[in-house]
């Protein structure tokens, strides 16, 4: 289904939404950075800067894929882990 | 425009709601069993609620001329009692023939467990074998791609179900193509942070498609918006998509859902909004 807005309507609209975004995310990596302590080893992080990443490449479904940078994996063999009683 | 809200826990929510929501264009609702909060004792709490549910909630929308359905389960955060759970799903038919309700839910699973899953199977028995239809719940956050992947594994195995009579709430993403795909019915929630936002939902219809699409507010007792769907309607109207694509996302599609329910006797709201209080 087409979006009934072209790509500069988008960016028009959306352009100053996108701004504020953007800085509350560098504010709040600022403030990380200036709290005593460290959280250089905790996941968490490592999870935000790989999202950061899909946010600045060129592939589509960044979305989909900062989803699933933050899931948990998938095992299709869960039912035999669990021992499920088989239908 | 008139619009349904298939999935609103009007329980944890205050008489001014149901004034405000029938304002904005609410003319039905659909309110899944849920957690309370708290863990309830025994299967007389959840009689009582299954009672609140059929008898007074229904009575209190009617003062707003919304008309309120349900749904009956017990909750995946509850289904670690497996005896308990065991006790209600025993007692759930006692409920089924009531007016307004649509079938079994929400189940589904909340961490992803062993118990969580055993419950959600022996739920999907008693929809089975009663041929009631089935509301689910997928999990939040990093949870939600495995178990609303484990949940599609379960419906898949399960030969009696209609895919056409299920429908998987909350999704995002990352799980709305599967859940399509394998010919369910798809809820997207909105939710402030936790969920989706209105924007997002119009991605997904832009992308998607509208066929066996549903949106709702979830509202309850924690941060939730009960009138996010007109916000989703606004969204909509800013993005420049029609009116009637509008209305099929918010009304016709939850009826034709809810209408597959030998228990969904809806009036259409130009009559039904007509007629005198009874």
């Amino acid at each position: 289904m087409p979006i009934p807005l072209d790509a500069p309507e988008v960016l028009q609209r959306e352009f100053l939404e996108i701004r504020a975004r953007l800085l509350q995310v560098a504010a709040s990596l600022d403030r990380l950075g200036r709290a005593e302590g460290s959280v250089a080893s905790d996941p968490r992080l490592a999870k935000i800067h790989e999202a950061l990443a899909i946010l600045a490449d060129d592939e589509t479904d960044r979305a989909e894929r900062i989803q699933l940078t933050f899931s948990r994996a998938y095992d299709s063999q869960w039912q035999a882990t669990f021992k499920l009683p088989a239908k | 425009m008139y619009y349904f809200d298939p999935h609103i826990h009007m329980v944890s929510r205050v008489t001014d709601d149901y004034e405000m929501l029938a304002k904005m264009g609410c003319v039905g609702m659909s309110e899944p069993a849920f957690w309370a909060g708290f863990d309830r004792g025994s299967v007389e709490g959840f009689r009582d609620y299954f009672r609140q549910l059929t008898e007074f909630e229904t009575k209190r929308a009617g003062w707003y001329r919304v008309q309120h359905y349900t749904w009956l389960c017990i909750n995946a955060k509850e289904a670690e009692n497996l005896s308990l759970s065991r006790e209600v799903i025993k007692m759930i038919p006692e409920f089924l023939d009531r007016p307004g309700v649509l079938g079994i839910g929400e189940i589904g699973l909340n961490k992803n467990t062993k118990n969580e899953a055993t419950i959600f199977l022996e739920h999907l028995d008693l929809a089975a074998k009663t041929d009631e239809q089935i509301l689910i719940h997928t999990p939040h956050l990093e949870d939600k791609y495995q178990g609303t992947r484990m949940i599609l594994d379960m419906l898949c195995g399960d030969r009696r179900l209609d895919h056409g009579r299920v429908l998987v709430d909350h999704v995002e993403e990352h799980t709305i193509r599967a859940v399509l795909d394998e010919g369910f019915w798809a809820g997207m929630t909105l939710y402030p942070v936790s969920k989706c936002t209105p924007e997002r939902a119009v991605d997904m219809v832009e992308m998607y498609g509208p066929e066996r699409l549903l949106v709702n507010s979830a509202g309850d007792w924690g941060p939730s918006k009960p009138t996010a769907v007109p916000d989703f309607i606004l969204a909509m109207r800013l993005r420049g998509h029609p009116e009637s694509l509008i209305r099929r996302i918010v009304y016709d599609n939850p009826v034709k859902f809810f209408s597959q329910s030998r228990n969904f006797d809806f009036t259409p709201p130009e009559v039904y909004q007509t007629e005198p209080m009874g």
